[in-house]
């Protein structure tokens, strides 16, 4: 009777990855149609809705801009969350434990309801500027997980070794940098890939702070779908799959999948 | 990991309140960054959600809380949120337990496909998902060649599709707690229950279920809490035939610019959200205080 059971887990488990798949499988095949229509099973194959992306001004555009705001984002969070991250761990503020969960926070919120409060501040605050005001929010939305993962790598450095490396000449910011940085570097990697994503793949806050000239990647694709869907945005959408696949095979080789899914 | 942080966190604490250390200015730029940049904006939008013209009003709460219309707004959207956490249960539970008995490699690479749609933008899945719902996509297809419909049947914009869509996004948020909850569970327990003569559902109801449920209740919580403030899957795959809490929000805001609908919108769908999440927690902790 339990071997029945086991048995009828293992098949949900492949129906659950077949399910889970299907969609992706699907864009990335639709990527590769000759014709405009999508249709299964497809009728050829073709790199035409490849080389159109190159063509696609406003999508290379949009590309151009997420990879910006992204890659900001992620620089910015990774500074001030590692720096409030070491003054946590170390004790060396009251209330840490709540200022680190005030600083992971903005993940538990609702995209959409951060979106709006971005908007209105941005308005109160007179700032009219796309670019800055994406940029701000960006940092907050990418801060929580450098927050999480820097926090627990944290937790298993001994910073007797940077006071060891300040005995032996180097200052306070050198040895952070010399000793502390290369030490914890799977916990910056893993912290810094989940950020970027986060940020590029961001549609629930970007959408109130996009102007017409400023479009993120994500806001982009949702317009040229509503507009002209055409396999073009299949194969983007595909690119992206890959990109993300190579990032993540990066990652595991750095820290192993398993521990990044655990933060 | 965290017990370990916390645990230095307090030691340290105690060592260094006796004297300020520069040091702790490190924490200053981060902190006054999200204050200024996160926490105001979210205070502003709680305060808009009260103002009105001549000073503080309920008028935002009486529209969203006694206007049928909009009560049977939130009223979607709980529903959306309630069937998906409880399909998804349902279909992620064997599947995590599966996942959980894997050994070796291929336990590896089971983690990892069920962890890269994940990854996996949401607007490339929902655009994927609208493909195979399409008249000449795999769901008519197959249901054509299993010979359940005759003509190809219009699935885009229907609440099927909705459905459909949720489950496959939200799908794997319930699996990864579940699987965590069941890679401690020691299989012996189980066979130790049938040897002392328990029947297969006595043993998972009174052994392995409840040594699950942190899973489970991590799981729903979680699955819940994001599904009920969802933007981009369902407005993406049904639109405005079935409107949600998040898209009178998008819709207060973007189109007929009412800000304090809006503000009062996202007020009640972060307080539904935090029962969820605070009701979890309460309830995750409840089993252990009794022991």
């Amino acid at each position: 009777m339990a071997r029945v059971g086991m048995i009828f887990c293992w098949a949900m488990l492949t129906l659950v990855l077949i399910f889970l798949f299907a969609p992706i499988v699907i864009v990335v095949a639709v990527s590769f149609s000759p014709s405009t229509i999508f249709s299964f099973p497809p009728d050829g194959f073709s790199w035409r809705w490849y080389s159109a992306i190159l063509s696609n001004e406003p999508l290379l555009t949009s590309v151009w801009l997420s990879a910006q705001v992204a890659f900001l984002a992620t620089c910015a969070s990774l500074t001030l969350g590692t720096l409030c991250a070491i003054a946590v761990v170390r004790g060396l503020v009251p209330a840490g434990k709540a200022i680190a969960t005030f600083m992971a926070s903005p993940l538990m919120l609702p995209g959409l309801v951060l979106g709006i409060a971005f908007l209105q501040a941005a308005r109160g605050a007179g700032l009219r500027d796309a670019y800055t005001t994406l940029l701000i929010a960006h940092v907050v939305i990418t801060m929580p997980f450098v927050m999480r993962t820097v926090l627990a790598s944290l937790a298993h450095f001994d910073f007797a070794m940077v006071d060891a490396a300040r005995t032996l000449g180097y200052s306070y910011p050198r040895a952070l940098w010399k000793v502390l940085v290369p030490n914890i570097l799977p916990g910056f990697v893993s912290g810094a890939l989940f950020a970027f994503i986060a940020s590029f793949d961001n549609y629930p806050v970007s959408i109130f702070l996009v102007d017409v000239r400023t479009k993120t990647l994500p806001i982009q694709l949702l317009n040229q779908l509503e507009m002209s869907p055409d396999p073009t945005v299949a194969a983007a959408s595909a690119l992206l799959i890959l990109g993300t696949v190579v990032a993540l095979i990066i990652c595991d080789r750095l820290v192993g999948l398993r521990r990044m899914a655990s933060i | 990991m965290t017990t370990i942080a916390t645990k230095s966190m307090a030691t340290h604490a105690k060592e260094r309140r006796t004297r300020f250390d520069s040091k702790a200015l490190l924490a200053l730029p981060g902190l006054l960054f999200m204050t200024v940049a996160f926490a105001v904006p979210v205070i502003l939008l709680i305060i808009e959600s009260f103002a009105g013209p001549q000073g503080p009003t309920l008028d935002g709460y009486r529209k969203v809380l006694a206007d049928n219309y909009y009560v049977g707004i939130i009223w979607n959207s709980i529903k959306l949120a309630l069937i998906t956490t409880i399909a998804t249960l349902l279909i992620g539970y064997p599947a995590a337990f599966a996942l959980a008995r894997a050994r070796g490699v291929l336990q590896v690479v089971l983690f990892a496909l069920i962890f890269l749609p994940l990854t996996v933008s949401i607007i490339v899945k929902t655009f994927g998902i609208s493909i195979m719902m399409g008249r000449g996509g795999i769901i008519n297809w197959l249901l054509i060649n299993l010979g359940f419909i005759e003509r190809p049947m219009r699935l885009v914009f229907t609440e099927f599709n909705l459905y459909f869509g949720m489950i496959n996004v939200f799908l794997p948020f319930m699996i990864l707690p579940l699987y965590s909850s069941m890679r401690m569970l020691d299989t012996r327990l189980a066979d130790a229950a049938a040897s002392l003569g328990a029947g297969p559902l006595y043993a998972f109801t009174r052994v392995t279920l409840p040594l699950t449920m942190p899973g489970v209740i991590a799981g729903v919580s979680l699955v819940f809490s994001i599904t009920v403030a969802s933007y981009v899957t369902p407005s993406l795959l049904i639109g405005d035939r079935f409107m949600t809490m998040s898209q009178v929000m998008a819709k207060a805001y973007l189109n007929i610019r009412d800000f304090q609908l809006g503000a009062s919108m996202a007020v009640v769908m972060l307080v539904i959200a935090s029962i969820i999440v605070v009701a979890a927690s309460y309830l995750a902790r409840a089993p252990k205080e009794g022991r």
